[in-house]
């Protein structure tokens, strides 16, 4: 496929490989921010093609992972309402809440649904006029355009029964909590190229200036990201700090203006809970004023949980990088994904999973 | 689609429907037998009126049974006949047996329309006969309204051992080629594009198929193969761990040497599957000792179901149980069975 | 609302254009929960292999 697998070329690879070798003189620390990217790395071996000298650690790229264990509980208690539907992406499903995880709702008679997008729950709302639909809005910034628009046709079509939970995040934030942590080692970033596809890449500028750290917008196919590891320690090692633009077939620096402009309409800047992280200001979408009409939250009404977590659990540690998946004492024995102790191990892109389906219990 | 032809006009009228009297061995299950399924079993089926039947073989013999409950019942390039007659004809093949006489078992859901049943029933009758199998025995059971899906069908099978030499993992040595008997991952593809809700179209048709041909003439030729299995629900990637694991040996696999379509390929990207996960019904993996790996191949690709042979990896003495797959980049991973289902309801 | 039928290389799905109307027939795009997000710059897509040719010949210069 044209765009895809000239990008998977082992020749290429490790080209760059033997040009990010030549490159460093001394060691340097990157991180990702992309679960996509994250799997790329460890389904290709990315890790092990690059000189010792440069640490790739993966950074909390999984929305799916961060999305705070209230929500989780939220989601199950709508889909066990009476004349409730919950529909949601695949990998919320498994995600464990403070009891249990939305399959296990939906094997109590819960009434949840696997939709490929957004707008599939509206449908699902128009044929089921009698059901209350709820859409579990996760996602990055990636997603936002697409789950706004499900919010905006429902405003326009009136309809009465559709509502969505939302707990989207977002990534410069993100990055400024982790640089602003005593004791972080990241001197530089790969950014998420679809993030950055609908962003643009201009807020990440005053993030470069201020935290001296370069920033590379990367793809996530395997020449993709070599390239970006390149052009992150080329920076390094030249004392630039700037943000750079690897994925430039699909970013722009304005990014997707069209999706830009329904995400204004739709969402608001909230601040968010990232499960593992903790509160960071001004890091979510909520739904604006004018659509908080079709906030679940609002309909459904409060919900008791007691948002504990498994103790052994490290998926926090994991998701700031400051630890790697087979560091943690459970990973491969007591957790795995058939019996995953938390969202790193369950989620389809999280680091602890990516790990086990790649390189086996043993990490 | 399969073109749906009875040999002798339809005995049913239209809209007529499975009810629960046709299970309860009175006139209405009889009837049910002499005007449908007898009938549509044709020349694949012994004419007994017997409960069993009885047959003389001779030397050992190999004996298998599998349930199907495929959803949904029909989707590109077969249904849930051919699979209930492939599926146990080829894990008879893996015996180093030469399939002879199925039975069929049907659990028929009330309400299933007749005409359903004739078209399942043809497919068993097309399928058997390609396979070289006849179908000895069989039972019908009708089900309330809501508790089989339609219908579920159990197959079992015997046949006469025709290998030289044991075929079990525990036969798998180090140094012992693996050998895959064509590209992986249509049935998978073919029965998601068939569901609904998967919202994609897709040219893939199901693999589905009897191995008869390259298997038989592989043992005729006078070939041991250690260990044969067939790929089903897991895919290649529980195929190869089972074996590892019960030979305790370690088997290395090279990504490159593993045929997938462009399609396929495509289509587990879109719905962010594993080809080595994916179901086949058509494909079978060899462990053959390395002196005869290349006859094999010679022999596998001269047959239209194995004409994309490989030679796929080999087997190493250690690490005990694991399978391992060098990638496209040079870097090796490790390749373990899913652990849940990727698809429910695939065979 | 314009959707389109998007080739992924042998499956076929309908992807909604929305956000990228200024996409046509031949364009290759990337496709997210059911949207194309953007149209791949055929130009921009070459410039990396640009670059690994600047990096051989700087490995055969080393």
């Amino acid at each position: 496929m044209k765009f895809r697998d000239e990008y998977r070329d082992p020749e290429a690879a490790s080209r760059l490989a033997a040009a990010i070798a030549r490159t460093v003189t001394r060691d340097w620390t990157l991180m990702e921010i992309c679960g996509g990217q994250t799997h790329a790395i460890l389904r290709y071996g990315i890790d092990e093609l690059l000189p010792a000298r440069v640490s790739l650690i993966h950074g909390p790229g999984c929305p799916v992972c961060v999305t705070p264990v209230e929500y989780i509980d939220k989601a199950i208690a709508i889909a066990l309402t009476p004349g409730a539907v919950l529909c949601s992406f695949g990998d919320m499903l498994r995600v464990p809440g403070s009891r249990e995880d939305l399959f296990a709702a939906k094997a109590k008679g819960g009434d949840v649904r696997i939709v490929y997008s957004p707008l599939d729950a509206l449908a699902i709302a128009r044929t089921e006029p009698a059901r209350q639909v709820v859409f579990f809005a996760v996602g990055f910034e990636t997603t936002a355009p697409a789950n706004a628009m499900a919010a905006f046709r429902a405003k326009q079509e009136g309809l009465k029964n559709f509502s969505m939970l939302v707990s989207h995040v977002l990534v410069p934030p993100a990055m400024e909590a982790l640089l602003a942590a005593p004791g972080n080692r990241v001197q530089g970033f790969l950014a998420a190229g679809h993030v950055c596809t609908i962003m643009g890449t201009r807020e990440y500028e005053p993030i470069a200036v201020h935290h001296r750290v370069p920033i590379v917008v990367t793809g996530f196919e395997p020449l993709d990201i070599l390239e970006g590891v390149y052009l992150c320690v080329k920076q390094l090692e030249e004392g630039r700090a700037e943000v750079e633009n690897q994925y430039s077939r699909s970013v722009r620096a304005e990014g997707n203006v069209a999706a830009q402009r329904i995400m204004r309409e739709v969402f608001e800047i909230t601040p968010r809970r990232w499960r593992g992280i903790g509160d960071i200001a001004a890091s979510g979408f909520g739904l604006s004023e004018a659509y908080r009409d079709f906030d679940a939250e609002r309909r459904f009404g409060a919900v008791a949980h007691d948002g504990m977590e498994n103790n052994e659990c490290i998926a926090g540690l994991v998701l700031r990088g400051e630890k790697k998946p087979p560091e943690c004492p459970a990973f491969g024995t007591r957790c795995t994904p058939e019996h995953p102790l938390g969202v790193t191990m369950v989620s389809s892109e999280g680091a602890c999973a990516a790990y086990h389906r790649y390189r086996g219990a043993r990490g | 689609m399969t073109e749906f032809s009875l040999s002798c006009p339809a005995p049913f009228g239209e809209g007529e429907t499975v009810k629960l009297a046709h299970g309860g061995g009175g006139r209405a299950m009889a009837r049910l037998l002499e005007t449908l399924i007898r009938p549509g079993f044709g020349d694949a089926a012994l004419a007994l009126q017997h409960d069993g039947a009885v047959f003389d073989i001779d030397g050992p013999v190999a004996f298998t049974t599998d349930s199907y409950v495929v959803k949904p019942l029909f989707f590109p390039g077969g249904d849930i006949g051919t699979l209930a007659i492939n599926g146990t004809v080829n894990d008879l093949l893996m015996c180093g047996a030469r399939p002879l006489y199925l039975s069929v078992g049907f659990i028929l859901e009330e309400g299933l329309p007749l005409a359903t049943l004739a078209r399942v029933v043809a497919s068993m009758r097309d399928a058997a006969l390609a396979a070289g199998v006849k179908l000895a025995t069989g039972d019908t059971k009708v089900v309330d309204r809501g508790k089989a899906d339609g219908l579920f069908v159990n197959t079992a099978g015997i046949g006469h051992v025709i290998a030289p030499e044991p075929i079990a993992p525990d036969q798998v040595r180090a140094g012992d080629t693996v050998i895959l008997s064509g590209d992986i991952g249509r049935h998978g593809v073919a029965v998601m594009a068939a569901r609904e809700g998967f919202g994609f179209e897709s040219a893939i048709a199901s693999d589905c198929a009897p191995l008869t041909g390259p298997v038989l003439e592989m043992l005729e030729a006078g070939i041991a193969p250690h260990c044969l299995r067939d790929l089903t629900r897991g895919g290649l990637a529980s195929a190869t761990v089972e074996i590892a694991e019960a030979a305790g040996v370690a088997v290395a696999l090279d990504e490159a040497a593993i045929p997938v379509s462009e399609a396929v390929a495509s289509a587990c990207e879109v719905l962010g599957f594993d080809p080595l996960h994916v179901a086949n019904e058509g494909r079978f993996v060899a462990f053959v000792a390395p002196e005869d790996a290349e006859k094999t191949l010679q022999i596998l690709r001269s047959h239209p179901v194995s004409a994309n042979a490989a030679l796929i990896g080999e087997v190493r003495a250690a690490p005990a149980g694991q399978v391992s797959c060098r990638g496209r980049l040079g870097v090796a991973r490790v390749v373990d069975m899913l652990s849940g289902e990727q698809l429910p309801r695939i065979c | 609302m314009q959707t389109a039928r998007v080739d992924f290389g042998g499956v076929i799905k309908e992807i909604n254009l929305a956000y990228t109307p200024e996409a046509r027939i031949g364009d290759y795009v990337l496709v997210h929960v059911g949207f194309a997000i953007s149209v791949l710059d055929a130009d921009e897509a070459g410039r990396i292999f640009k670059h690994l040719e600047e990096l051989g010949v700087l490995e055969q210069e080393a």
